[in-house]
């Protein structure tokens, strides 16, 4: 199954670091929150979402495997 | 705010036997208007095939929710969401007020569906009399086997939201949570909850009784049923109108004493619907199907006539500052999207110059962004106010509308 990165908004702070780490699939809106490309995450994109997710000091980045991001 | 009795074949029906006095169905009165309380046996596929969808405006199918809450191998538990934010919304306060054995005949039957031995009846701030009602018709009551209690909440427009109104229930702010989990999986104290809005529930109770047929002998195939509808602004009686799916717009209009003067806009399924100008509004029916080609939607049936004096920009950034003012503070991209994107139609308004690039580029930037749906409901309705008052914004960029200003779509005194 393929994996997505997902934010949890509410615990978000905006630090921005996500986004420096995972460019492909992160980009920061005017006020500096993370908009996520919610396409999965190729092999070689894996090890740097990784990488993101444990740099977040709020823990508001998840991995999520695709059925489970898609929601109710 | 008024009931009338609809003159369509087939309804009344939540408003059926209602007293011309005000005052609520006691339970004997509904019980000879309604009949006994029917058997819960089989409710969930009653409700499944009648094809009843939710009434708080989300319009998910209610017999999916029974169904993902009974299947839990748990104490559940069910809440009657009554918390009616929207300031444009009085159809759930009026059911309560006149016919409030109905909405908890349909919660007791859900609780017996479901295996839930508690239910809670789930107000806000912004009730009147319905507290009282509703406290009466409990004392009233003799549902065996079930626990009902009565609680108000802190009135705001995200109240209603489920997680938010649990979170509340919980004695915390009422602010809506990060999903999963869904109620139906850990809800209130973390039991599985059914979460149901008055309306719905009310529904449930008359489908218990007359079956998926006779829901189904009102509306369409794929929209089946009927709704009620809330119509305020320019209207010769505002008040709160039962009518099928597939009316069209214009005759709801009428029953609620049709347009007083020259209607400038239509604002359809309330702050988190949008606005039709009078012309694409000629010809819509009360229909998801039907109102889509419009950019609109039933919602929670709220519909706005805005007269043709109004300026409907200046409207549209006082419920878009309203809208902002009532995030729940919590997602950034809410907080800060939505105070721009009201600031935007602000500027617009002044004539302090062109926002709307800024605008498009919010709007793009809020949706989707929140942990409910509030920023998406509140750039919704931006985005329709841009469209629909295009030209106003050209006359204001110019320094020339003539439209009067002022408060006319009530937003509780937020805005």
């Amino acid at each position: 199954m393929s994996t997505v990165v997902r934010v949890n908004p509410i615990a978000c702070d905006g630090s921005g670091l996500c986004a420096e780490l995972l460019p492909e699939r992160i980009r920061l809106d005017d006020w500096g929150y993370p908009i996520v490309d919610p396409s999965p995450l190729t092999p070689e994109l894996r090890e740097h979402a990784q990488r993101a997710v444990a740099a977040c000091p709020t823990l508001a980045l998840l991995l999520q495997k695709d059925a489970a991001a898609r929601g109710t | 705010m008024s009931a009338a009795l609809a003159p369509e074949a087939g309804l009344p029906r939540l408003f059926a036997g209602i007293r011309r006095d005000g005052l609520p169905l006691q339970l004997g009165a509904h019980a000879a208007t309604h009949g006994p309380l029917p058997s819960p046996r089989g409710l969930i596929e009653l409700v499944t095939a009648s094809g009843l969808r939710g009434r708080g405006g989300g319009g998910f199918p209610t017999g999916r929710k029974l169904t993902a809450v009974a299947a839990a191998r748990r104490r559940t538990v069910v809440v009657v969401n009554g918390a009616e934010g929207e300031p444009v919304s009085f159809k759930d306060k009026l059911l309560l007020r006149r016919a409030p054995h109905l909405v908890l005949d349909g919660a007791a039957l859900a609780a017996a569906a479901v295996g839930a031995r508690e239910a809670v009846v789930a107000l806000d701030r912004s009730a009147g009399e319905e507290i009282g009602v509703v406290s009466g018709a409990l004392d009233e009551r003799r549902d065996r086997g079930l626990s009902w209690r009565l609680v108000v909440v802190p009135a705001g427009f995200v109240t209603g939201e489920e997680t938010a109104l649990l979170s509340a229930l919980e004695g915390r702010d009422a602010k809506p949570s990060f999903t999963p989990p869904r109620p139906f999986e850990r809800g209130l104290r973390g039991a599985p909850t059914l979460v149901q809005n008055v309306e719905t529930l009310a529904h449930v109770a008359l489908i218990a009784r007359h079956g998926p047929e006779w829901f189904r002998a009102l509306g369409t195939r794929q929209e089946p049923g009927s709704a009620l509808f809330t119509v305020s602004g320019g209207v010769g009686r505002p008040g709160v109108y039962e009518a099928a799916f597939g009316t069209p717009l214009r005759a709801l209009v009428e029953q609620a004493g049709g347009v007083r003067g020259q209607a400038g806009a239509f604002l359809l399924g309330g702050f988190f619907g949008s606005w039709v100008d009078p012309a694409a509004a000629e010809g819509l029916s009360l229909l998801d199907a039907d109102l889509a080609r419009a950019g609109a939607a039933v919602g929670a049936g709220a519909v706005v006539v805005l007269p043709a004096a109004a300026c409907g920009l200046d409207q549209s950034a006082r419920v878009a500052r309203y809208l902002a003012e009532e995030s729940a503070g919590q997602c950034g991209p809410c907080v800060h999207g939505l105070a721009a994107l009201a600031g935007a139609l602000e500027t617009l308004v002044a004539g302090r110059g062109d926002s709307r690039g800024d605008a498009l580029r919010w709007l793009e930037q809020v949706r989707g962004r929140g942990a409910c749906r509030h920023p998406d409901g509140a750039s919704r309705f931006v985005e329709s106010s841009l469209e629909v008052f295009a030209g106003e914004v050209e006359l204001h960029l110019r320094g020339r509308c003539g439209g009067r200003r002022g408060e006319f779509i009530p937003t509780g005194g937020a805005a």
